[in-house]
């Protein structure tokens, strides 16, 4: 199997600030990759930059091939991607936001609208095409940005944080989505979670970040193994400590906190 | 072509799926109308200026401008963090269409909204002298939305959160609005004033307003035309640039 991302020695600053320190990790076409860590470790920072979003301080990337610095435009029609905050359009209908991402990755006209109907199908969301999303829940707007993110058949599917805040059973629904699509289709998925029995449970290969650094990389059993423990949540916290990370008080989560007041219904 | 038609259809749609945005903001330019219009009617008449009705009407559509334009840009903040900005930076598309497509939604749309202006003015007594030169008004119109969408986008590319808005509001958005000869005519003023009304690029918006909508130009409707243009493209240039190294 051939690796469909790799990153040698990635290196982020913002300022004085070094958010990602000389970071190395492969992953395997058609598996499923954790990258876990505590709050502020560098986890939304590396998926910017393997996603055209930062530009890397140093370090190389390569995905399906292609370097997110130059060839941009290469590198974005490989991945889908689901981000920590929301992205769809509240004040457009579920269907309409689907329309706008296939305008926007040129989806041939005679297949845009069979492949917008077999996704919304396949994460059920076709009889609730024709509402405003402001109107959807938490968990079917992930579901929706699921759908939007797999519209231009990509190789790469990034989940940052996709089940935050959502229920047991939602979530429970999500990873079977996104399992039965990393078997069907064969999508590399790469997501980041604090949930570990999520990660235990359907993640082929894990790597630990904190600090900015890797600390480990391997598959839940061999973690694991490494550490001891019984579980994976165990293991992360003998890796990682338990100390508790604060990123709170940036004005991101300043923003968030005004953003839950005002979307609040 | 593709990418700035969905953009642009998308401002559009969101304009007019927000009912009470769009009565919220022309409750402000039809108070100035009515209060000061009227307010100040009477003495602006005994001056022998004439209709004051008649000389704010156009100002007050450029203000009604003025604000929807900026805000349109400036609505770019919010969406870097929750909306749905990151969705259109990471798809295979250049980020000067993406550009190109919200400027000209936003200022399709702040367009609208002066037209509406201008109906409210109709209705409450205002009378253009030429009803045929409407059309180029509405043109004059389009370049100051274009101008004041792309300042609003150039502004919000380099801000993180809207703690600055306030300052924005009253460091820019007033003075603009204030001495631009919207509620005054530029005529016999003090030095200092005459010379920021005439740096001010929005003097030439409410100039050409007048001169398209009664005939009455200060500066001269060429004039207006070729400072106007020439300030949205140096201004459009500049936001596609900040726009273009947006990180988040």
């Amino acid at each position: 199997m051939k690796n469909i991302i790799e990153v040698k020695n990635l290196v982020k600053k913002f300022g004085d600030f070094e958010a990602v320190k000389n970071i190395s990790f492969e992953v395997e076409e058609g598996k499923i990759f954790a990258f876990l860590g505590p709050n502020g470790a560098g986890k939304t920072t590396t998926i910017k930059m393997l996603t055209t979003l930062l530009h890397p301080t140093s370090g190389e990337i390569s995905l399906n091939g292609f370097n997110p610095a130059k060839q941009q435009n290469e590198v974005r029609k490989s991945f889908g991607i689901v981000f920590q905050d929301p992205s769809l359009d509240d004040e457009l209908t579920a269907f309409e936001n689907m329309e706008l991402h296939a305008y926007l990755y040129g989806l041939p006209k005679n297949v845009r609208h069979d492949r917008i109907i077999e996704l919304m199908n396949f994460l059920e969301l076709w009889d609730r095409k024709d509402d405003y999303v402001k109107h959807f829940s938490g968990g079917m707007k992930r579901r929706l940005e699921i759908a939007r993110g797999l519209l231009h058949h990509p190789k790469i599917m990034f989940l940052d944080e996709p089940t935050l805040g959502l229920d047991p059973q939602t979530r429970n629904h999500i990873w079977s989505y996104i399992k039965d699509l990393n078997e069907k289709e064969k999508i590399t998925v790469f997501f980041t979670t604090h949930y570990m029995e999520e990660a235990d449970k359907i993640a082929d290969k894990v790597a630990v970040i904190d600090n900015g650094k890797i600390i480990t990389q391997g598959s839940p059993k061999e973690l694991k193994k490494q550490t001891n423990a019984q579980t994976l949540e165990e293991a992360f916290l003998a890796l990682t400590g338990k100390e508790i990370r604060s990123e709170a008080g940036g004005i991101k989560d300043q923003m968030r906190m005004v953003h839950k007041l005002w979307t609040k219904k | 072509m593709n990418t700035i038609y969905i953009l642009w259809l998308r401002q559009l749609k969101r304009y007019f799926r927000s009912k009470s945005r769009i009565i919220g903001s022309l409750a402000q330019p039809l108070l100035f109308l009515v209060a000061l219009g009227f307010g100040f009617g009477p003495i602006y008449e005994k001056a022998g200026g004439g209709s004051y009705i008649q000389f704010i009407a156009p100002g007050i559509i450029a203000m009604s401008i003025l604000f929807s334009s900026i805000f349109f840009g400036i609505e770019i903040i919010w969406d870097k963090q929750f909306g749905f900005l990151k969705e259109t930076l990471v798809a295979p598309v250049s980020r000067f269409n993406i550009m190109i497509g919200r400027t000209m939604g936003g200022a399709t749309a702040a367009t609208i909204q002066g037209i509406i202006v201008l109906a409210l003015s109709i209705a409450i007594g205002f009378r253009p002298e030429n009803w045929v030169y409407i059309g180029v008004a509405i043109i004059f119109m389009f370049i100051i939305a274009v101008l004041f969408t792309a300042l609003g986008t150039a502004i919000a590319s380099k801000m993180e959160d809207m703690h600055g808005f306030q300052l924005i509001i009253n460091f820019l958005i007033m003075p603009l609005f204030f001495l631009s000869g919207a509620l005054f005519p530029l005529q016999g003023l003090p030095k200092t004033i005459t010379i920021i009304a005439a740096i001010n690029p929005l003097s030439y918006g409410v100039d050409a307003l007048r001169g398209t909508l009664l005939n009455t130009a200060h500066f001269g409707i060429a004039l207006d035309f070729v400072v106007l243009t020439s300030v949205t493209m140096i201004i459009f240039v500049i936001g596609s640039y900040l726009f273009s190294k947006i990180e988040i």
